[in-house]
């Protein structure tokens, strides 16, 4: 039983599995008008976020409230972490108000791990990014849309190509998904200049090429990383334009790809630097759609970890629960 | 009480014997069985290994400055019950041990808690900032001798200021011990630079930072005929360059700590701030490189690298946590789990390594001395077939952060002489 | 060894004849079933929706609206118990507005599931009416709660369990009565 999630390393293909097929699901319960679930009613869950997010840390409250949990929005602006209150002060504060949940984005990679191992709460900890090391459900979302799109929306993700550009070293999301899509089957390149991709990246479960160019006609999901334009102090890469005429997604990039395939991007896009805007508007961009499926598998893993007497994941599930 | 008679002992771990200690030096070494001389304290050795008193050329007393995490005294009943007699102070206190005034302050506590030799660093640099050379003359004329000098924590950088600080210890036979880690390439670093580190998503500190900074420093030793010694070598490829440069006839020296024989960066998974350390634990092939060489000699020395921190700079997340782990009370447990009883080393090169070498590099004349009759009483007695169970509430320092916390390990530091006077018995301070 | 006693209480043919014999009823109180809409609560409740769905299809000889809706979410029992995984919700094209809407489970028991149902049942429209059709009513309700279609009424103990096996997942037709040792 894992009370947390922490890193797409702690799912099995089964939790994945259980985690996508429970935010379809939900998907099937919310066709009308966005009403509440009553599922979580009397549980308080707290985002945490020492980092602004406005994306996750909405998409996060959206979930657990149409599960009707109560919601707490702790953010570190304005809060007594600008004080200098530590980690482990303000997780005790937290488990002093009764929090059933804790969903933490932090900018230290694993300050989710500390909060969920070092005694300080006895809550679940759902990690919403964490530096450059995890972002489990964003890779959750990923691969729903994936599935949504090319697996008849059930199963794994079986021989499926993915591909993943940009700036892998400082990319959580790129991190979060090559676990996750691997363990759900799926065959993994990653794309970057080599001055972003990290030193022992050949040992990950993935295939690394310095080529957008070479993978595009074997693409099945094209995922477009962020490229932050801050890199380039750093001597990462040149400059943006040279950037993007090697790595950026264009119109006639986009059409080299078999016509099934689609591009993802976890957003925020940043137009014209790894994405063409033309790309970015066309239909084979399911960039919006990831927003939208980001909030039922939020509810999924919220509902997994918070739902029974004791959390779904890393167990089988009871299906013969007496009626 | 001055005068002691330990009865059975195995110095080196070789035949037992007894000796008898009078006046602060060895007078006697005596077929085991032997009367003790009238009135002298008897010390029951039978099984034990008797070694010089080992000596720590890379100490964290804390204090001026973090009293909160260690003072001289409390760091020197952690080195006495570790089996220290003698200890190096590094500098990077509040203030910086970077004036004859604080090296001064530190010797003197030393004296004072009377439970080991302290020998204060001082600083290469005023403030450790990598400006401007301290008063390194004024450091080593003063009362506390300071023969080794340190921006340890900081790196010198400035290979002008490297040169220079090189040549101008030559005026004291002193050494310059550097805290190898090119600046730029460890920006932010948090951990070692590899599988791991791409996993975890923490910023590597790369294995050639080091070697960059020790390759060109034993170069530069070599060119102004200086005296180097690298603080806690890491990395495989810093024990071949060290190996090139003492076979070129560089006038080099080399330390590593304990963790770094033991220890593996996988252990960050956890993404526990007890194993952040500078440099970084690295991978088990730098640890079976680190091994050999100190087996060989071509690193000389284990130095702890004692950094006492208090409980809030390791009970939080693990870029906000300090660097740096306990060493002074596991050391020799440490080095008989990695070294002794994998058969690389024997007790004589337990003793070379841990107080006869140091005590040469530090330049300490009543340290790392041979057990014989003449000599300063200063040994300590070793169970090495006992095993205990590391409890960070039950150490001697101010500190908890050792990595060890719960782990078995072998060797019982059983009596420490020092300046023959007993300050632990039965494992037990004085 | 205790092995349970298992008793078959319906075979192949009583549950056809149940299931028939609930076809007509719904029909009758329906009053030909133009507005009907047919939703099985997960698993087996599903199961026994198209069987009434398709007997209604062939004595009127139209099609029927049949889905399904999984009322887990809805449950006041979740916390008590372990996990539960979530089953589809399909609900017909047409819609449940203004419909009358016939649940169907297999066992009717506390009455909870079929509480959580009408709950559940809000969130897609307000229909005209709600029926409740089940294949086994065993007692023990917790709640004001009754069925409108019975296919048997089968008094038990609260250590008794009832399973219902339908051979679109088991390969075979029966209830079955095992008394828990």
């Amino acid at each position: 039983m894992t009370r947390h999630l922490l890193s797409c390393e702690d799912l099995t293909a089964e939790d994945a599995i259980l985690i996508l097929d429970t935010a379809k699901r939900l998907g099937e319960l919310s066709t009308g008008p966005m009403r509440k679930l009553p599922t979580l009613r009397g549980r308080t869950v707290v985002n945490l976020f020492f980092e602004d997010s406005t994306r996750t840390r909405i998409s996060f409250e959206a979930a657990a409230k149409r599960l009707s949990a109560d919601v707490i929005n702790f953010a570190a602006k304005g809060s007594s972490v600008e004080k200098g209150e530590s980690l482990k002060d303000t997780a005790m504060t937290l488990e002093a108000m009764g929090a059933d949940a804790v969903v933490i984005r932090h900018p230290a990679s694993g300050a989710p791990y500390r909060l969920a191992n070092a005694g300080w709460i006895g809550g679940s900890v759902i990690n919403a990014g964490d530096g450059t090391h995890a972002h489990p459900t964003q890779a959750l979302l990923d691969a729903y849309t994936m599935r949504e799109h090319l697996r008849s929306g059930t199963g794994d993700l079986q021989g499926l190509r993915v591909c993943i550009v940009g700036d892998i070293l400082h990319s959580r999301v790129a991190r979060s998904n090559v676990t996750l899509l691997t363990t759900l089957g799926a065959d993994v390149t990653l794309v970057a200049p080599p001055t972003l991709l990290p030193i022992g990246v050949e040992e990950w479960p993935a295939t690394i090429s310095y080529s957008l160019d070479d993978h595009l006609p074997e693409t099945d999901a094209l995922m477009m990383l962020r490229v932050q334009n801050e890199r380039m102090n750093s001597a990462y890469f040149p400059s943006a334009r040279e950037y993007s005429r090697r790595y950026g997604l264009t119109s006639s990039r986009m059409s080299r790809m078999p016509e099934h395939a689609i591009v993802l991007h976890p957003g925020p896009i940043n137009r014209g630097m790894e994405i063409a805007s033309e790309v970015a508007d066309s239909p084979r961009a399911v960039i919006i759609e990831q927003v939208r499926n980001g909030v039922i598998t939020r509810m999924a893993v919220l509902y997994l970890l918070l739902g029974g007497s004791e959390s779904g994941l890393g167990d089988l599930v009871d299906e013969e629960a007496t009626a | 009480m001055t005068t002691w008679h330990i009865a059975g002992a195995q110095p080196l771990g070789g035949e037992p014997v007894d000796i008898a200690i009078s006046d602060g030096t060895i007078s006697a070494i005596l077929p085991t069985g032997s009367t003790p001389a009238p009135h002298s304290t008897l010390i029951e050795a039978h099984g034990l290994i008797a070694l010089p008193g080992l000596v720590d050329l890379h100490t964290h007393l804390r204090e001026p400055g973090r009293e909160d995490a260690e003072t001289v005294e409390s760091g020197c009943r952690a080195a006495a019950l570790g089996g220290f007699t003698a200890v190096h102070a590094m500098a990077n206190t509040d203030p910086v041990a970077d004036s004859a005034g604080v090296v001064e302050q530190v010797w003197r506590l030393g004296q004072t808690a009377g439970l080991c030799d302290v020998h204060p660093v001082g600083a290469v640099t005023v403030g450790l900032q990598g400006e401007r050379l301290a008063e390194i003359g004024a450091m080593a004329d003063s009362a506390a001798r300071v023969r080794i000098f340190s921006d340890d924590g900081h790196c010198v950088n400035d290979a002008l200021l490297m040169r220079r600080a090189l040549e101008y210890t030559k005026a004291f036979d002193g050494v310059v011990a550097q805290h190898a880690q090119e600046k730029r390439l460890t920006e932010g670093a948090q951990m070692h630079e590899g599988v791991v580190s791409s996993r975890l998503g923490l910023t590597g500190w790369p294995a050639v930072a080091e070697e960059a900074i020790i390759a060109r420093d034993v170069l530069l030793a070599e060119h102004v005929d200086g005296r180097l010694h690298v603080c806690h070598v890491s990395t495989a490829g810093s024990v071949e360059i060290i190996r090139h440069a003492k076979a070129r006839g560089v006038k080099v020296t080399a330390e590593v700590t304990p963790h770094h024989l033991m220890l593996t960066d996988d252990l960050v998974e956890t993404y526990d701030p007890v194993y952040k350390v500078n440099p970084p634990l690295r991978t088990a092939r730098d640890v079976v490189a680190l091994r050999a060489a100190l087996a060989d000699g071509t690193i000389d020395a284990v130095a702890t690298d004692h950094a006492p921190h208090p409980s809030e700079s390791k009970d939080c997340e693990w870029a906000a946590a300090a660097m740096g782990m306990l060493g002074l009370e596991t050391a020799l447990s440490v080095v008989i789990e990695t070294m002794v009883n994998t058969g690389l080393m024997g007790w004589a090169e337990v003793a070379d390594r841990m107080s006869i070498r140091p005590a040469r590099i530090g330049g300490l004349e009543g340290q790392g001395r041979p057990l014989a009759v003449g000599e300063p009483a200063n040994l300590v007695l070793v169970d090495a077939g006992a095993s205990w169970v590391v409890d960070p509430a039950a150490m001697a320092s101010r500190s908890r952060n050792t990595p060890y916390r719960a782990l078995t390990l072998p060797g019982r530091v059983v009596a420490t002489i020092y300046r023959g006077r007993p300050t632990v018995l039965e494992g037990r301070l004085v | 060894m205790n092995l349970p006693a298992r008793r078959v209480v319906l075979d192949a043919s009583d549950i056809s004849r149940s299931v028939t014999r609930i076809a007509h009823e719904i029909l009758e109180d329906a009053k030909g079933a133009e507005d009907v809409v047919i939703l099985g609560i997960p698993n087996r409740g599903v199961h026994l929706a198209h069987r009434i769905g398709g007997l209604i299809e062939t004595f009127e000889g139209r099609e029927i609206p049949v889905g399904s809706l999984d009322v887990t979410m809805f449950r006041d029992d979740l916390r008590r118990g372990k996990l539960r995984s979530l089953e589809p919700t399909d609900i017909p094209e047409c819609g449940i507005e203004d419909r009358l809407v016939v649940l169907v489970d297999d066992v009717l028991y506390s009455g909870r599931t079929v509480r959580a149902a009408l709950d559940a049942l809000g969130e897609f429209g307000r229909p005209r009416a709600v029926r409740l059709a089940v294949l086994i009513d065993r007692g023990h309700r917790e709640l004001p709660i009754r069925a409108d279609f019975v296919g048997k009424n089968l008094p038990t103990s609260r250590s008794e369990t009832i399973r219902v096996r339908l051979r679109e997942v088991d390969d075979t037709d029966e209830v079955v009565l095992e008394a828990t040792s």
